[in-house]
């Protein structure tokens, strides 16, 4: 007998009952579907965080202010007051202190309300330098951005993010025309091309100004000298350690700071942002998937109750088979490949049901669901082995059986 | 002639674990190519338990029994497989066909197992249905078929692998008579082609169908002798 006629033979059983093959698939693809549905739910998240978080910019460092560590959290620096300064900032755009330093932008950032006439929008206005666009990976679709020249006279500019953009001047050309941000006049000379974010935060929801512009005459107080964050971009992918030793060391000596341990301000890189974001993520999705592989699990000991069902129905059928030459090996090799097909046949439709739902569910989530080529490989494949596990037994008995007790029962 | 059956002081012992049953206590008998035999005997003499070892499918306590010359009495059960397969072909009682497949599916299956292509396959089993003469039946499933018709497709399946014994456990036990003449009329003219046959009945009538008839009683052969039928002359 050759494979072709054992599978022929398989196959006819399990569409000769087609009602029980279909129950038991179903077992098997609600496992497949949930199975690669959570995968690709987490790595469809994993792919978002990550084109968030390189959409910050390339190459970059974060400095916030305060230190934090693993096991005490953030602590916050002197007083509640924030400990970078833009002393700081320029100390790191020195090329003999920090070579592998390509730009620097430091920020200081607050929500406010900007007013066209009477129309209003609270938006997060952002204090910072020339560099920031190149640091951050931004570009102005109209109009310039920010210059040394509107730094060093705190010019009255600002360059708006495109949301923000859209919602003050709902008509015409938004260049060349004023808002007032705390009472301060200021002409918008550029709008930012939308980044393209999809987070929960709108990059696009913003309003650029000079920082001295900013500190001096927007935000005053206490915050003169201060700044929220550095963002620091290096030379290149492989001098980004390098910057960050850089940065690191400048800053202790310039806070007067001996042992790192106690340093008041926290370097980020982009890649730990990354490894932090997509850690809770694939803890969730280890979860996830676990439960699916247990349903899973269920689905193969439905193959199992049933092919024990089809081999005490089928007793006479195998006597028979046996009576006419087929040996032990054979009806095992049967048993065995109907196990299979139902667990191939429910895989198979696990996969559809999974693109179906990738397709599907994204819209109700309003999260992105990534189906990798390998996950629906290795879960057909696991289908098929499940199928496979879950018929040994099954079979054997099968194979086991005397012919002539076979035949003898009615 | 050759001898197609020899058994040999074949004794069967079943351990039932309480009690042993003496199924069979010692039978010896020779059937030669191209004789019509008929075992008979009432229940519980042992002619089952005869039959299945005759047919290979269950093997002897103590004794011998060659099959066209093999001694199947140390073989394994995928040995013995073989043997059924190449050797024997069976017609049951229960015609035991498989419902879900056509007729010719049903009459190839022997020859799936001996390994045969798939268009000879179809073409020997396109040519015993034909031969038992249900040649326009060949897609019928057996649920659309009546009980002699299917019948004669047991009987085209044990014909399809040419085996050298055709067995026939009580094959018109579930036909009426019309249909029980229909199918002894086959084996009649398969025996008179040449075909050695080996009937078992604890019907008389269906007995005196054969050439020589062979009783068993309490597990021993107690009679072994030819009948009047005109098939003996032929034989």
């Amino acid at each position: 007998m050759t494979w072709r006629d054992s599978f022929g033979t398989a196959l006819g059983a399990v569409r000769s009952h087609k009602l029980r093959s279909g129950l038991t698939m179903l077992g098997i693809l609600i496992g497949i579907a949930a199975v690669i549905l959570t995968v690709g739910l987490g790595s469809g998240a994993q792919d978002k965080v990550r084109s968030q978080i390189s959409a910050l910019g390339t190459n970059l460092l974060v400095i916030s202010p305060g230190s934090s560590t693993a096991s005490t959290g953030v602590r916050g620096g002197l007083g509640s007051s924030t400990t970078l300064t833009v002393s700081d900032a320029d100390a790191l755009t020195s090329k003999v202190v920090a070579p592998d330093i390509e730009a620097v932008a430091p920020t200081l950032t607050s929500s406010e309300t900007l007013l066209n006439g009477t129309t209003s929008w609270t938006s997060s206005v952002v204090g910072t330098t020339a560099d920031w666009a190149s640091v951050r990976a931004r570009t102005v679709s109209e109009g310039r951005f920010l210059d040394a020249a509107d730094e060093s006279s705190d010019a009255a500019v600002v360059v708006l993010g495109s949301t923000t953009a859209s919602e003050l001047f709902t008509v015409g050309d938004p260049v060349g025309q004023d808002v007032t941000v705390d009472g301060v006049q200021l002409q918008v000379v550029g709008v930012l091309a939308s980044s393209g974010s999809t987070g929960s935060t709108d990059d696009d929801d913003t309003a650029i100004v000079p920082m001295s512009t900013a500190q001096q005459r927007i935000f005053g107080g206490a915050t003169r000298t201060e700044v929220q964050d550095i963002y620091v971009e290096a030379t290149s992918g492989s001098t980004l350690a390098g910057a960050y030793q850089e940065a690191d060391d400048e800053l202790l000596q310039l806070h007067g700071i001996t042992t790192a341990a106690d340093a008041d301000f926290t370097i980020t890189s982009q890649q730990s942002l990354v490894s932090t974001a997509t850690s809770v993520d694939k803890t969730l999705t280890v979860l996830l998937a676990g439960i699916a592989a247990i349903s899973l699990l269920v689905g193969g000991i439905g193959v199992m109750n049933i092919m024990l069902v089809s081999v005490t129905e089928r007793i006479r059928e195998i006597g028979l088979r046996k009576a006419l030459g087929a040996t032990p090996s054979l009806i095992r090799r049967q048993f065995l490949l109907e196990a299979s097909v139902l667990g191939l046949a429910g895989g198979l439709l696990g996969l559809a049901l999974a693109f179906v739902g990738a397709a599907v569910l994204p819209h109700l989530i309003s999260d992105p669901i990534a189906i990798s080529a390998t996950a629906s490989v290795a879960a057909v494949g696991t289908a098929v082995l499940i199928g496979i596990v879950f018929g040994v037994y099954p079979a054997s008995r099968a194979a086991r059986l005397a012919p002539i007790d076979a035949l003898r029962s009615e | 002639m050759s001898t197609v059956l020899d058994v040999d002081a074949v004794t069967k012992t079943y351990d039932t674990g309480a009690v042993e049953v003496h199924a069979l206590r010692g039978v010896s008998l020779t059937v030669e190519q191209g004789e019509y035999v008929a075992i008979m005997g009432p229940s519980g003499s042992g002619k089952s338990t005869l039959m299945h070892i005759l047919g290979c499918l269950d093997v002897p306590t103590t004794g011998h029994y060659r099959l066209a010359g093999e001694d199947v009495g140390t073989m394994t059960e995928a040995e013995l497989a073989d043997v059924r397969n190449r050797r024997i072909g069976f017609v049951f009682q229960q015609f035991h066909l498989l419902s879900s497949l056509p007729a010719w599916r049903n009459v190839e299956l022997p020859l799936v197992y001996a390994g045969l292509s798939r268009a000879e396959r179809r073409r020997r089993a396109l040519a015993a249905l034909e031969r038992v003469g249900l040649g326009d039946r060949v897609d019928h499933k057996p649920g659309e078929l009546s009980g002699g018709q299917q019948q004669r497709v047991a009987v085209a399946r044990a014909l399809v692998s040419e085996p050298a014994l055709i067995l026939a456990d009580e094959p018109t036990g579930n036909l009426d008579s019309t249909s029980t003449d229909d199918v002894l009329g086959l084996l009649r003219e398969l025996h008179d082609q040449g075909r050695t046959i080996v009937l078992i009945t604890h019907e008389a009538e269906v007995a005196q169908a054969a050439a020589r008839v062979i009783r068993v009683r309490d597990g021993v052969v107690t009679s072994d002798e030819p009948t009047d039928s005109p098939t003996g002359v032929t034989a």
